[in-house]
């Protein structure tokens, strides 16, 4: 059995899907984040003058294009991997000798390409509204590449348990939305008073948004080192738990 | 040499506490084409849903040519090809892709796989559909396609759920020659059908499964043979004269219609000799219904009956 070409089927499926509806899951963040440069950028930002050392408008764009790559990591993978559980074409998967790792990473390898040319889109058209400048390629890579594997991984979490369509919308509403808003992608959080910045620093959002923003503008609320290492362990708590709902078929096998 | 498919001690008990399985002991040999019949909810499905890893068993052990599922489960899995009794594939998806991509689990290189999908797309007269999205497919055609979807890796072991639900009798008979062909070919087929037509045409061997127990395991002309009294329509001209048939037992359902039950030892020579001594015409002649599915109904109601005393 060569588990490349099982990988390489669902990396292929998966791609294929978020491409056929490509006006569902590549334009709209576009557009969104657009408005955001338009209002926080443009028209407020050009009133709120420097933040950490930068105007505002360069200051958000790290923040916004992780955003984007959080979001629809996250989403591409849960509302996937729940259609697959609805139609139960999921079993084509179940039924084939595909290692359950493989069966995860196919799915997460799907979110990080969504993740990712997500966040090369959004990248392009922030280029119509600042001049992006670039202090460690290696970290922005890590970064993006990690945090979207972090929040694909969530996705396929939320999906196995997921009994509804509802289910895959109320984490990212009630719980990804909040922490990304508050995970100091419109603001440094040294601006926050000192007990704010603690109850910040148990976000796991802001290391990411500022180990990211630390690769386009060398500054950052955190160590890049403890940023990583969060990144680090979330991936692997949440790898593990993934394979372990997997392999115990929960929400998959009667 | 092992056994296409092993089954010893199978129980499965579900949530709730609903067992579906009591310990089914069943073996299919390599190159046989086998039926699983019950009626609904027997555990026909359940059974197929443990071979094929989508339930998970309570107790028992399957093993597929000679593979454990406990602990060879991915070489088991490699020789079976699934063709359930729901549609379960990706509505939205092409058919080429759906069938190319099954391929990929199996770990078949891309370009084989293409290969093979124009064969059985060819085969099963989809190829004209490839590009098409699966929901635009009519009923017949998303059956086929589905069997095109479980041959992508060339299983040894075809197991077919309900696989002619719903087509249209031509469609069906298509589908029994190509699954004949498939069968010619060295591949053993497990078959669940609510036809049982289909099973008495098809398949070599049978087990009937009732309440998640077996109550027949046997080869289909020994079954058959167990068969005591078979009823036969006659079609015959309108006659006021009353018919009497003597040792034969008879109903004269309307003026051109008579029913006619005949046991082991009688032959219809007797009730053409006798129609024919009172001057009745007989325009055509058919069996009255399915012989198996007599059979079927009166093994269940047996078994049934066995449990009811069996509880009391």
């Amino acid at each position: 059995m060569n588990n490349g070409i099982a990988l390489k089927s669902i990396l292929n499926k998966e791609i294929q899907r978020f491409m056929r509806i490509w006006i569902q899951t590549l334009v709209p963040p576009a557009i969104t984040i657009s408005l955001y440069f338009i209002i926080f950028g443009s028209l407020i930002g050009s009133r709120i003058g420097e933040m950490g050392g930068f105007d505002y408008m360069s200051f958000i764009v790290p923040g916004l294009i992780m955003m984007s790559v959080i979001t629809n990591s996250y989403s591409n993978v849960a509302s996937s991997f729940f259609s697959a559980k609805w139609q139960r074409n999921v079993e084509e998967m179940l039924v084939a000798p595909v290692p359950n790792w493989v069966i995860v990473a196919g799915y997460v390898g799907g979110g990080m390409a969504r993740g990712i040319l997500v966040g090369l889109i959004v990248t392009l058209v922030s280029l119509f509204f600042v001049d992006i400048q670039v202090h460690n390629i290696w970290v922005i890579i890590a970064t993006v590449s990690l945090t979207s594997a972090v929040f694909s991984l969530g996705g396929l979490i939320n999906a196995i348990f997921a009994g509804s369509f509802d289910d895959i919308s109320i984490i990212p509403t009630f719980i990804l939305t909040p922490l990304t808003y508050l995970g100091g992608v419109f603001y440094s959080i040294s601006l926050l008073p000192e007990f704010w910045q603690g109850v910040s620093k148990v976000n796991p959002i802001v290391y990411m948004v500022n180990a990211f923003r630390y690769g386009f503008l060398g500054v950052s609320d955190v160590s890049i080192t403890t940023a990583f290492a969060v990144i680090g362990v979330f991936i692997t708590v949440l790898f593990t738990v993934a394979m372990i709902l997997i392999s115990k078929g929960i929400g998959l096998r009667s | 040499m092992h056994k296409a498919l092993a089954i010893s001690g199978l129980e499965k008990t579900y949530k709730g506490g609903f067992q579906a399985l009591k310990g089914i002991d069943l073996t299919v040999e390599k190159g046989d084409f086998f039926a699983l019949l019950g009626p609904n909810g027997a555990g026909k499905s359940t059974t197929i849903g443990v071979i094929t890893s989508l339930v998970n068993k309570t107790a028992g052990k399957v093993s597929v040519f000679g593979y454990d599922i406990d602990t060879d489960l991915e070489k088991a899995k490699s020789f079976l090809g699934l063709v359930p009794q729901e549609f379960n594939f990706n509505q939205f998806e092409p058919l080429m892709n759906i069938l190319v991509n099954q391929a990929g689990y199996y770990g078949v290189e891309p370009k084989i796989a293409v290969q093979r999908a124009e064969k059985y797309l060819k085969q099963l007269e989809l190829w004209d559909k490839r590009n098409d999205a699966a929901r635009m497919l009519s009923g017949g055609m998303k059956r086929r396609l589905m069997i095109a979807r479980a041959l992508m890796h060339e299983p040894q072991v075809l197991i077919l759920d309900e696989p002619t639900a719903g087509v249209d009798i031509e469609v069906r008979r298509a589908m029994w020659d190509f699954l004949r062909e498939l069968n010619k070919q060295g591949i053993t087929i497990i078959l669940t059908t609510h036809y049982l037509e289909e099973a008495e045409m098809l398949c070599r061997n049978i087990a009937i499964i009732n309440h998640g127990e077996i109550v027949e395991n046997t080869d289909m002309k020994t079954l058959l043979a167990q068969l005591d009294i078979e009823t036969f329509v006659f079609d015959i001209a309108p006659s006021n004269k009353p018919i009497q048939l003597t040792d034969i037992v008879s109903r004269l359902i309307d003026d051109h219609t008579l029913e006619v039950d005949l046991t082991k030892s009688q032959s219809l020579n007797q009730v053409f000799s006798q129609l024919s001594a009172q001057q009745i015409e007989v325009l055509s002649m058919r069996n009255k219904s399915n012989r198996l599915e007599a059979l079927f109904v009166g093994l269940i109601n047996k078994a049934s009956a066995a449990g009811v005393t069996n509880n009391e």
